[in-house]
């Protein structure tokens, strides 16, 4: 029995899942990519609920990164899609419809890696906000700058650049955590990769195939996220 | 709310917990011994094996710890050499092979920290260590890896947490530990707000455990950080 190499598999002849692949691997990036945005915006948010709010909201904000930080990521995806699909459904009845509606599950997954997310980049923006110098917005002030030419020129360009190092740690936590939305049966990399396991009967070549695109991804995204490092910190004196 | 349900939620779910932390504290405890190994390739000198520890590290932390559950579980079972060796009756059960990619995964995070932890060490002390007469091996022993532990905590007990959290991946390859019933329950019931609440304050909770107990280990292994307990004042001590 001659069995077809992993070159096959990648290709795109007749027992090539190389499309299929590629597609998979577009599906990871983009869950990733939401998840990544919606983290961001709810880090902003839970930064800005922790160094400015008053007792209420930084309370709220506290409990939820420890929550989040300190409960499985599997089980956050395991709430959005059976308890999203569960309230679909009850909203449904409401309108007549009979039987059960299931919750996208792209969007159940996207939304629990950012919540999850979140908690980890309100972590970040906090203590980005805080490495900004109090002298450069008194400076900001005396020279009149009002409250928000001072966010927008001053203190939103160095919190980002304080942030980036740890922005591109969670987006290497998120992009392996994309893997998990795979149990939603969205079919991303690695569940694409389970279909073509179970077809082919060749689980350890696909895995290894999904472990070599995982790779891929996060080095690329990592170069990236130096040179942008790079850049954004191009008017820093070292040493 | 529907007290009895969370109450016999959390009833199936306590019962679990024996399951989740024997997985993490295996997979911790097997983990730190290769991590240790890897961290000491690592500043070997010694170039294939700080290569091999690199890449290594490189490997394990790129890629999704799921991806190496199923590569393990699933991938090696492909191959009839390793369906008809010995090692086929550990690799067959789904306990030892989430045990078995939970500890090279945690290894591979770990070897960085304790590679931190190690390099922190200053080297006058091991200077002086040497200087006593201590051979290398027990300057190491005696000197290094305890204020090179002493050093990585914090940062270890992260990976601890984590391990915690990253039991819950076992659920996938069948281990019914806390997310694997709580799925279960879920897909039963279809409550998952109640289930989730439960299941989740029950990580919470080891996870504050963890938490405390690390900070007291800290705290037992840092006498010098803290205030001097108050002594009874004496005559000679004032004068000079």
């Amino acid at each position: 029995m001659n069995q077809p190499t992993i070159l096959d598999l990648i290709g795109t002849g007749p027992n090539g899942w190389g499309m299929a692949l590629a597609a998979a691997t577009v599906m990871t990036v983009l869950i990733a990519i939401a998840g990544f945005a919606i983290g961001a915006v709810i880090g902003v948010f839970g930064a800005w609920a922790k160094v400015s709010g008053g007792p209420l909201t930084r309370g709220i904000a506290g409990f939820y990164t420890t929550v989040l930080r300190g409960i499985p990521d599997l089980l956050v995806i395991y709430l959005f899609y059976f308890g999203g699909s569960a309230a679909v459904t009850a909203i449904g009845r409401l309108f007549g419809a009979e039987g059960f509606i299931g919750f996208p599950g792209f969007l159940a997954g996207a939304l629990a890696v950012g919540i999850t997310s979140g908690a980890q980049q309100t972590e970040v923006f906090r203590g980005a906000y805080r490495a900004v110098h109090s002298g450069e917005l008194e400076a900001a002030i005396a020279c009149g700058m009002s409250r928000s030419l001072r966010f927008r020129r001053i203190l939103a360009p160095l919190t980002l650049r304080h942030a980036i190092p740890g922005m591109g740690n969670v987006w290497q936590v998120v992009l392996k955590e994309s893997a998990l939305v795979s149990v939603t049966g969205v079919v991303e990399l690695l569940r694409q990769s389970q279909i073509g396991a179970g077809s082919t009967g060749l689980p350890f070549n696909f895995y290894v195939i999904a472990a070599a695109v995982y790779l891929a991804i996060s080095t690329v995204s990592g170069g990236l996220l130096q040179f942008s490092e790079k850049r954004f910190t191009r008017g820093v004196r070292r040493g | 709310m529907d007290l009895p349900f969370l109450w016999e939620t959390f009833l199936s779910l306590i019962a679990a917990v024996p399951l989740t932390l024997q997985l993490a504290a295996s997979a911790i405890v097997l983990g730190v011994f290769l991590a240790l190994g890897l961290a000491l390739s690592r500043l070997s000198g010694i170039l294939p094996l700080d290569w091999f520890a690199r890449a290594y590290i490189f490997v394990f932390r790129g890629t999704p710890l799921l991806v190496q559950i199923f590569l393990i579980y699933y991938g090696l079972g492909q191959f009839r050499d390793v369906r008809q060796s010995m090692l086929w009756v550990v690799l067959r059960d789904p306990y030892w092979c989430a045990v078995i990619a939970l500890m090279l995964n945690t290894a591979a995070y770990s070897a960085e920290i304790i590679r931190g932890g190690l390099l922190s060490v200053p080297f006058g002390q091991i200077e002086a260590a040497r200087a006593c007469g201590m051979s290398h091996f027990m300057a190491f022993r005696r000197i290094a890896l305890p204020l090179a532990i002493r050093q990585a905590l914090p940062g270890y007990s992260n990976e601890m947490i984590s391990m915690v959290k990253a039991t819950s991946l076992a659920s996938i390859i069948t281990i019914m530990e806390v997310t694997g019933v709580a799925a279960k329950l879920i897909s039963e019931t279809y409550r998952a707000i109640e289930v989730f609440v439960v299941a989740g304050a029950i990580y919470l909770a080891i996870n504050f455990i963890l938490t405390r107990l690390v900070a007291l280990a800290e705290y037992q292994l840092s006498p010098h950080l803290r205030q001097p307990a108050a002594l009874p004042s004496t005559s000679t001590g004032a004068t000079r």
